[in-house]
This record gives structure tokens, sequence and C-alpha cells, in this order.
């Protein structure tokens, strides 16, 4: 046990030692969040408007008002032709063009339909379907409003969505269980395998095997510093998400920090697993680069939903685990499920855990390959 | 197997796909002996020491060390055996203090238990105790691995080419420290390319391309030598060389630091042979250049023997 100390004291050394390793795993996921919560969201928030309103009658006015009242949208200018409309979202200069017909609230009481145009630019899909998505429920609901003040409702059937879980469609709840899938798996597969690796690089790694240490003694104390580092990042996100963007966790904390355990079990053993092929540190690296890093990103659902993707990719993200703790997460902390709802995940990464051990531990020989 | 033998080759080689590092090599080390492996880079000394460290297994043949056979034994021979591989193989950011106490832990001993082996050794190194090893210099690092490797008090003591690199006057030290480590009673196997080192050895063996060229007392190596040894020196180095090489009465010459060195078959060799040598060259237009026979040295004769290989 004594020697057990010795060994993990030494991996904290290493760590500690190294002020930049140091800053990178602990402000990591402070940055992370501060990026994905205000710099890369699709929040619409203070969207410039262009208006062209060539009626300008009572109801034209009231939609405009209605739609520039809230921070979704400014109104940025008025304008009269297409030409204007079209330069001016060409330049960028406004993200949205609202284009009433003509003799707007007469076509509206009499013909029971009048025309709003609604023009956003389509570069940035994403943004542009969120934008319209807003604009057109907020002229939605002042039109009803309107309409029910001049009793004339015919009776047409209006839908009525509603956004379960996140109402106000903030895209920190989206991003925050996809946070912590990449940071847990950057961390603990990502440097516990750079640091196994390292000492097969120095030829410590030599010296080491050279002497009666169990080589199992070996990788857990490796893998028990960066365990640490992984649950006091896992506090870290979980405490910025909910103090600093106000994602709450409405299920059980319990049952969030135990799945977490379980998917960083996983993504250590991946570690051991990647540090028994790599040789060098950069390729440690690169291998955990291109094998944890690119699919847990694009395949994971932390982006892109998995049910959008062709079902070839559909297949290769059952693969891997952090499309599973993603999910789990969503489920556990924003959706408040209970236990129950996440036995398939859970069950599943426990499976992933033992069989990555398992290979992990098989792969790690007591001689130089 | 005689109880005084602490390593015993038996035959065995290892290919890298198609590079064959060990040729069917056969040694045998006396227990607390010096002994040397004497060979250039790429010879394969390093395969050969990771072979009998356990590191890595032969393709064929048997390997023991004290009784313990590599391939079975490999977790009792790393109890018994203290290593230093070829590059420096601490932990460049742990402290000296730190790296002594550490490996003394791996092998689940105290520092001080073994203090006194390693006294004569970390001495030097103990008013650093604070520095981190990556910021001592070549000669010091050298002292802190031996330190490491010795402090668990092993049987058999391996040095792959610990000299390699560092400065003369911490080569000499170092050599003197592994003789007072010698009555102590380790058998210490070591590694080197300085053919001046293998005189320090109580017995060596010249490798090249995977194969044991001689392998003897370092005085038993030079007896050995077959030929009459010349070396010659002049202004114009060059062209005496090239003279030399197209003399049919020479076996083989060999620019050798300052001077060439000629070696020439004893059967042909008499009083006279230099003058008649010396003459032949003036007649070719060389002037300027003094003749001397020589003892050979241990680097003399793995030309020698190499040559003979080949």
């Amino acid at each position: 046990m004594r020697q057990f100390y010795i060994f993990v004291r030494k991996e904290f050394l290493h760590i500690f030692r190294d002020g930049r390793s140091v800053l990178i795993l602990l402000l990591m996921p402070v940055i992370q969040i501060i990026l994905f919560g205000f710099a890369l969201t699709n929040e619409v928030k203070n969207v410039k408007v262009a208006i062209m309103d060539p009626s300008r009658d009572a109801a034209t006015t009231m939609i405009t008002e209605r739609l520039t009242a809230g921070e979704y949208f400014k109104p940025y200018m008025m304008i009269t032709t297409e030409q204007q409309a079209d330069a001016l979202l060409r330049r960028g200069e406004v993200s949205l063009i609202v284009n009433y017909s003509d003799r707007f609230r007469e076509r509206l009481m009499h013909q029971g339909s009048a025309r709003v145009g609604l023009t956003a630019d389509g570069t940035d899909p994403n943004m542009a379907s969120s934008i319209i998505l807003y604009a057109s429920s907020i002229i939605r609901s002042a039109e009803l409003d309107i309409e029910a003040k001049n009793l004339q409702s015919g009776g047409v059937a209006i839908p009525n969505v509603r956004l379960l879980y996140n109402p106000q469609m903030k895209s920190s709840y989206n991003f925050v269980p996809g946070v912590m899938g990449l940071i847990l798996m950057l961390i603990c597969a990502m440097m516990t395998s750079i640091s196994i690796v390292r000492e097969k690089e120095t030829g410590t790694m030599e010296v080491l095997l050279v002497s009666p240490v169990r080589p199992i003694f070996l990788i857990l104390s490796k893998a028990v510093p960066y365990f640490v580092l992984s649950v006091v990042n896992l506090t870290t996100i979980l405490l910025l998400s909910v103090f600093l963007l106000g994602v709450p966790v409405t299920g059980s904390l319990f049952w969030l920090v135990i799945l977490s355990m379980i998917f960083i079990f996983v993504s250590l053993s991946m570690g051991l697993l990647i540090s028994s092929i790599a040789t060098t540190q950069v390729a440690a690296m690169l291998i955990s680069g291109l094998v944890l890093m690119m699919p847990v990103m694009l395949l994971s659902g932390m982006i892109y939903p998995v049910s959008n993707m062709p079902e070839i990719l559909q297949v290769i993200a059952q693969f891997i685990p952090a499309k599973w703790y993603i999910e789990a997460v969503r489920k556990l902390m924003i959706q408040g499920l209970p236990l129950n709802s996440v036995v398939t995940e859970l069950s599943v990464l426990v499976a992933m855990a033992a069989i990555y051990l398992t290979a992990s531990l098989r792969s790690f020989r007591d001689r130089l390959q | 197997m005689s109880s005084d033998i602490s390593v015993e080759i038996k035959g065995v080689s290892k290919s890298y796909s198609v590079v064959k590092a060990l040729d069917n090599i056969s040694l045998s080390v006396k227990k607390g002996e010096m002994f040397g492996l004497i060979g250039p880079d790429g010879a394969g000394k390093s395969t050969l020491f990771r072979i009998l460290t356990t590191l890595i297994l032969p393709d064929s043949g048997v390997a023991t060390i004290e009784g313990l056979d590599v391939r079975r034994d490999y977790k009792s021979i790393r109890r018994i055996i203290g290593y230093m591989p070829g590059r420096f193989s601490l932990y460049g950011d742990l402290t000296v203090d730190e790296n002594l106490s550490f490996f003394a832990s791996v092998f689940n001993v105290k520092v001080a238990d073994n203090y006194p082996l390693i006294e004569n050794i970390f001495k030097d190194i103990a008013p650093f105790g604070n520095r981190r090893a990556s910021r001592l210099s070549g000669g010091m690092k050298q002292k802190l691995a031996l330190s490491c490797a010795l402090i668990h008090k092993p049987s058999v003591l391996f040095l792959d080419e610990p000299t390699t690199g560092v400065d003369p006057v911490s080569r000499k030290e170092f050599w003197q420290m592994l003789e007072r480590l010698k009555t102590n009673g380790i058998t210490i196997v070591v590694s080197t390319s300085y053919m001046d080192e293998a005189l320090l050895c109580d017995r060596i063996a010249l490798i090249k391309e995977g194969r044991v060229l001689s392998s003897n007392s370092p005085r038993g190596v030079i007896d050995s030598y077959q030929n009459k040894l010349l070396a010659i020196w002049g202004e114009d180095m060059h062209s005496l060389l090239k003279e030399l090489r197209s003399y049919d009465r020479i076996k083989s010459v060999y620019s050798f630091g300052q001077e060439h060195h000629i070696a020439v078959d004893k059967n042909l060799y008499n009083t006279s042979y230099i003058d008649s040598l010396a003459q032949k060259l003036q007649q070719k237009g060389v002037r300027d250049f003094n003749i001397k026979e020589i003892a050979p040295t241990i680097e003399d004769c793995y030309m020698e023997f190499s040559a003979n290989n080949d």
C-alpha cells in the first residue's frame, strides 16, 4: 500500500510540476463552458431586423412592435424596396427581413389571410431556422390577438407548439452534457495515454519493467490522478452550468455522478488501450484526437443529433461511449427523468467499461514489444 | 551448471524483421566479474542487454542469470538485477532525492537500507538533492542513474553504454566507481563503444553485427593478435594511405587517430621490413614520414578480427 501511495504521489508530482498541463487540465472545462455558453451560440438574441411595410396600418404596427419588444429582435431600419432588402442582407447588416403585403389589415380582416414574408440569411441554416421559428411564432400570436379583438376567428386550427424541458430553447441545455462528455473523455483518455507513453518514450518504462513492480500497479497509479482530476472537472462543469448558465440539475444528482464515474472508467480504460498501441507521445495524442475527439464531437449527438445522420453513421455512433453518456446526462440532468429511463445507457456503459478494461489490461505487456 | 557462473548465454539469436540483431551468441560471465561488451553502435549490444534484462525474448537460444531462465523465471530475475539503459532514464521533473526514493520504493526497499553501497557514488550529488534531475550535468546524471540502479543491492548490474556522451573526466571517474562496486561482489556487465575502456574490464567480448568476434580477458584478446603492427605518420596522411593501400605485402591499413596502422602478416615480417617499406614509399615520391613497430590495442584487434570475420 505504501508503494502504491508513492506511485500515485509521483504521478501527481508529474502533473503539478508541469504548469502548462495543470492549466490545461483545470481551465479547459471553464473555457469550453464559457466558449459554448456565450460565443458559439445559436440562440436568437438582438437579431437585427429590417422591415418593409407598405401598408403601415394598425395591424402591421402592432406586429412590428410585438416582434421587436423582447430581447430577440432589434429594428434596424424601415425600407421600401426589395433592392434595399437584398443589399442589407448581402452586406450582413441585418439577419432578417420582414415584408408585409400591402393593405395588410384590410386583407386580414376581410379575406382572413394577409401575407408576411420572412427572409433570412440561409448561409448559416441552423441560425436562420431558429430566427424564422422565433419570428413566425411571435407574428402568429400577434395575428391571433388581432383576430380575437375583431371576433373574426374562423375556426382555423393553430398549432400550439411547446418545447418541453427547454422552453426558452437555450443552447446550453444541449451543450452542457456534450461538454461533460468531451472534457471527461479528453482528460481521462488523452492525458492517461500520454502519461504512460511518455514513460515509454523517455525510457523510464524500461527501468520500471525490469523491476518487481506489477504492471497493474503501474497502470492503476497512472489512472488515479486523472480520475481525481476528472471528478474536479465534473464538479467545475456542474457548478458553472448551474450558477453561470442557469442549467438546472432537474434529475437525481447522485445518479448523475454515478453515471459520470462509469463514463470516466470507460475513458480511462480507452486511454490505457491507446497507450499500449502508441509508442510516442505524438502518436498517442493523434490517436486520441482522431479516434476519440472527432467522433465524440461529431457523432455523439453533441453538435448534430444522431437521429438525423445517415444510417451508417448512426451505427458507428452506437459504439461511441460518449454518445450513450451524453444521452443519459440529457435525460437525467435536463429532462429530470427517473433512473429507469437510463437503464439502457447505463448498462451499455458498464459493458463498455468491462470490455475496454479487460482489453487494455490484456494488451499491457510486461516486456517491450 | 557450475555455481560460479552468473550470466550464461547459449546460442541466442534475435531478428528484427529482416535485420539479424544477434546471430547465435554464446558467452558466459563469472560471478563478481566485470564483463565488457565491446562494439560499435548497431553491433547488437543493446539487444543483448534487453534479452538479459528480460525486456525482450530471444528468437532462439537460452540465457540464464544466476541460474534463472530469462524466458521462464523473468519475474525472479527482475528482483535481483539492476539495469541502467543507454539513454538517461530517470524522471527529469523529479528531484534527485525524489528519484532515488522512488526507485527504492519500486524495489520495496528504503534508501537508508542500502545507502552504504551507493554512498561513494551518491555523496557527490547529495548536496543537489532538491535539484530536478533534468538540470544535472551529464556526469551527475550518470551518478544518479547508477545510484538508482543500485539502491536495491542487485546481484547483477547491467550498464548499457553508461559513458556514451559523458566527458572524459567523468568517464574515468565512472569506471573508478565501477571498480569499487566490484569489491562488493556485484557482477557487472557493461557495454561500451569506447575501445580504450575495454582494458578496465576483467573480461571482454568483441561484438560485430550480432556475432562475437572474440571473448577473453583484454590481455588475452591482445595476445591472440596474429600480425605485426606498424604505425606510420607524416605530412601528407592522405597520399600515404593511398600508397599503402596499393602495396600488396600489407594485410590491412586503416587510419587510427593521428596515424595509420599497418597490419603485416607475421610470416612476411622481418627486421628489414620497415626499411624496405620506407624505400618503396620514397620511390613513389612520398616524403616526411615516420614508421615504427607498435603493440596492438583492443581496437586493432577489433579491426583484425572483424576483417577475418568477413
